[in-house]
């Protein structure tokens, strides 16, 4: 791990603004396969099947994206990032995207190089405690064990939430959701804290999840999104409006089972013009007129994917919540194709 | 005299640089060096103008900034208000602890393991063999995880030691409790403290000294002081008279007596750790990362030290034990007395390198989540300001500048011990 780093950042220093400056969409394209950063291994989010296959509500992202890219959603490298290397990977070129729960901040947008693309979760951070210890609420967490992923907000958001309400802990870091998982199941820690999604994916993968709650408590704003290097902003276009489209196909009722039906054509101009069937949207971000199509069709469209992966029906068994339509309550929401 | 003639001076021309076998090493060296020069100034200009590109100029005036993060294990007093400078002298800190710990340990098994390698006795010798063997062929990594894995795993939780039927209880007279958070051992507390001094004021460098601690030191230091005037003392009245004085019991009251009197002074007692809420309160807590930490890195380098003390006794020749053990020296003292003094000078540059390794290696504390200086400003200050040159950069100094101390004061000792050549 501490190599990783270290070769990233060496890589980072060398490659940089070659990587930086170069048109990621032509890289691709030349490369036949898109490097997409995941997390190492979050059920629901990004983890691999039995067969080895990456499947997850963040991976459908970089399938949707290979798809109106490529044309082929399984023309993807998924590369397992942890929260300490991922915006090296990012910045060195080692990965095109990033889709691994990463929370949109001021200072990653500017000071990091890094460009957020959109959201595609509304999270927010709670904290996980095996029931037995009775705790109802995240403020009688005075003097708790608080086992924390080294790397990310969290680290902060934690930090501030305990001193501000004036109650101890001691955090235990780690570098993976894996080893968390272990050290709370051996009561190593007596809590375990990271983003909502996050926690109910972690839980959805214990023996009993029933012996787990998730406290009240959400003490922060995750707004979790596909990153792309900054500088590159036709790249940064086709992945925005890659999300968009599957956001705007859920709107527009647009899903991986009628898409082919509706791209003939409809009496809705804004799913010919998302479709193809009328205009030149496609042209505009340098790829066919039929991206669109391919990237719903890949996995379906944003509530498709939702459902499928992380969804009420699913173990890990999410609410739609913030992250309904608009329409419905939620703040999903997608610009207009026009 | 006047015979003698100057032979004819050759006048030096361009083509001799490489035809010319005097020139010609030099010219090829002076090449190669310059090769290399143009490509470290490549490297360095892209790296400059590439970050340029990117609009991320070198500099560090992060520093200065507040951290955010909190340290569980701190040996000085850090809140996550402080800077990432202050996060990273608790690390640097965690680091030095750390790597003492684990030379000091290391040292101890490596030359008991490297003597008993060569016991006499099957077994012993065979037991010794086998651990040489598995802790020196397999990656330290795994050793600390898997240490790490043990102790989280095997020991208790804090919640076994509560409530009315309690499957654990503290051992010792209920000083030390051992969980799978860590070993909570007493704490030295004063009840008269004379407090502490703080070094370096406000910086982020700052640093409180128990005017306690270093009351005792003083205090000990001097009782050693006198507990040698004695010995010198007695033995001088030996050589003069050929009586020894009987001494021990003034040598011993001088030892414990006055260090004793400060205690009493300073109202000395021990702080037991209590179950309290979630954890253990009170008592000092060793951290499992820690323990995981020093335990493999300490097995793992003993393990060469354990060959590098068996090779430097057996460069000693047979003959000196045999010697000394025709003086009727028991075998016991032949290898403190004989043995060891010798083998000394074979083994000690080879143990500096293995305490340099040691201390590198100690840089996977972030496997089990010790946050040393790797972990704090390698790790979570790099990531949360996204300044990878320069964190890795002075990451890389400071490392450095470790290794080259430890080498320097091992050195020193080198030539102590090396042999006197007259």
């Amino acid at each position: 791990m501490q190599k990783s780093v270290f070769y990233c950042a060496l890589a980072a220093a060398v490659v940089l603004g070659g990587a930086a400056g170069a048109a990621t969409l032509d890289d691709v394209k030349a490369r036949g396969n898109l490097n997409c950063g995941v997390s190492t291994g979050l059920v629901g989010f990004a983890s691999p099947d039995a067969s080895g296959n990456w499947e997850g509500f963040d991976v459908a992202v970089c399938r949707a994206v290979a798809a109106a890219v490529l044309g082929d959603p399984q023309a993807v490298e998924f590369i397992p990032t942890t929260g300490k290397t991922r915006f090296t990977a990012l910045a060195s070129g080692e990965v095109d995207m990033l889709a691994r729960n990463t929370t949109w901040t001021f200072s990653r947008d500017t000071d990091l190089k890094l460009d957020f693309i959109g959201v595609n979760y509304y999270d927010g951070q709670g904290f996980m405690v095996p029931k037995a210890l009775g705790v109802t609420s995240a403020k009688d967490l005075d003097g708790a064990t608080v086992c924390i992923q080294t790397g990310t907000t969290t680290e902060l958001n934690l930090a501030d939430f305990f001193r501000v309400n004036n109650i101890s802990y001691e955090p235990v870091p780690i570098e993976t959701n894996a080893e968390a998982q272990q050290q709370y199941l051996a009561e190593a820690c007596d809590v375990y804290t990271t983003d909502a999604s996050g926690l109910a994916a972690t839980r959805a993968a214990f023996e009993s999840p029933g012996d787990h709650v998730i406290l009240p408590e959400i003490i922060s704003k995750e707004p979790l999104g596909p990153v792309v290097r900054h500088g590159d902003n036709e790249w940064g276009d086709i992945v925005r409006w890659t999300l968009n489209a599957l956001i705007s196909a859920e709107e527009l009722g647009i899903t991986s089972a009628n898409v082919s039906e509706l791209a003939g054509g409809t009496n809705n101009p804004e799913i010919n013009r998302l479709l193809g069937s009328e205009g030149t949207l496609g042209d505009m971000i340098g790829l066919d007129s039929e991206w669109a199509q391919r990237a719903i069709m890949a996995e379906g469209n944003y509530g498709e994917i939702f459902e499928t992966n992380i969804g009420e029906n699913t173990p890990v068994g999410l609410a739609r919540g913030l992250n309904a339509q608009y329409t419905e309550g939620g703040l999903i929401y997608s610009p207009p194709f026009r | 005299m006047a015979t003698m003639t100057n032979p004819p001076r050759e006048s030096f021309r361009l083509s001799m640089l490489i035809y010319d076998t005097r020139y010609r090493s030099l010219t090829i060296q002076v090449i190669a060096l310059f090769a290399f020069m143009l490509l470290v100034a490549w490297i360095i200009s892209n790296t400059v103008q590439n970050l340029a590109g990117l609009g991320k100029e070198v500099e560090f005036g992060f520093f200065s900034e507040p951290a955010s993060y909190d340290i569980n294990q701190r040996l000085l007093e850090y809140t996550s208000r402080d800077t990432h400078l202050r996060a990273s002298f608790i690390g640097l800190l965690n680091t030095l602890v750390v790597a003492v710990l684990g030379c000091i340990t290391a040292t101890v098994i490596g030359v008991f393991v490297g003597v008993a390698r060569l016991s006499r006795n099957w077994l012993i010798a065979r037991i010794m063999t086998v651990y040489v063997e598995m802790f020196r062929n397999v990656p330290v990594l795994l050793w600390i995880v898997f240490a790490m894995a043990i102790l989280i795993e095997s020991l208790p939780s804090p919640r076994a030691f509560r409530g009315e039927n309690a499957t654990q209880s503290l051992i010792l007279n209920d000083s030390i409790a051992i969980t799978n958070r860590g070993v909570y051992v007493p704490e030295a507390l004063f009840s008269r403290s004379l407090g502490d001094v703080r070094l370096f004021g406000e910086s982020s460098l700052r640093f409180d000294v128990s005017l306690d601690l270093i009351a005792i030191i003083a205090v000990l230091a001097a009782s050693v002081f006198v507990f040698r005037r004695i010995r010198a003392w007695a033995e001088r009245v030996q050589n003069e008279t050929g009586n020894r004085p009987t001494t021990w019991h003034f040598q011993i009251a001088v030892l414990v007596v006055p260090t004793f009197v400060l205690l009493a002074t300073l109202g000395f007692h021990l702080g037991k750790p209590e179950l309290k809420g979630f954890n253990f309160a009170g008592g000092t807590h060793l951290r499992n990362s820690l323990i995981a930490l020093w335990i493999a890195l300490s097995l793992y380098t003993a393990a060469f030290i354990a060959e590098i003390v068996r090779g430097g006794i057996l460069a000693i020749s047979k003959g000196q034990t045999e010697a000394a053990g025709s003086l009727g020296l028991r075998p016991n003292r032949i290898m403190s007395l004989v043995i060891l003094p010798q083998a000394l000078r074979v083994i000690i540059p080879p143990l500096i390198s293995n305490y340099l390794n040691l201390t590198k290696n100690s840089s996977l504390a972030i496997a089990v989540g010790y946050l040393d200086i790797t972990g704090t400003l390698g790790g979570i200050t790099l990531n949360q300001t996204g300044r990878e040159l320069e964190c890795i950069l002075l990451l890389m100094l400071i490392y450095l500048f470790i290794s080259l101390s430890i080498s320097v004061g091992m050195n020193i000792y080198n030539k102590r011990v090396a042999l006197v050549e007259r």
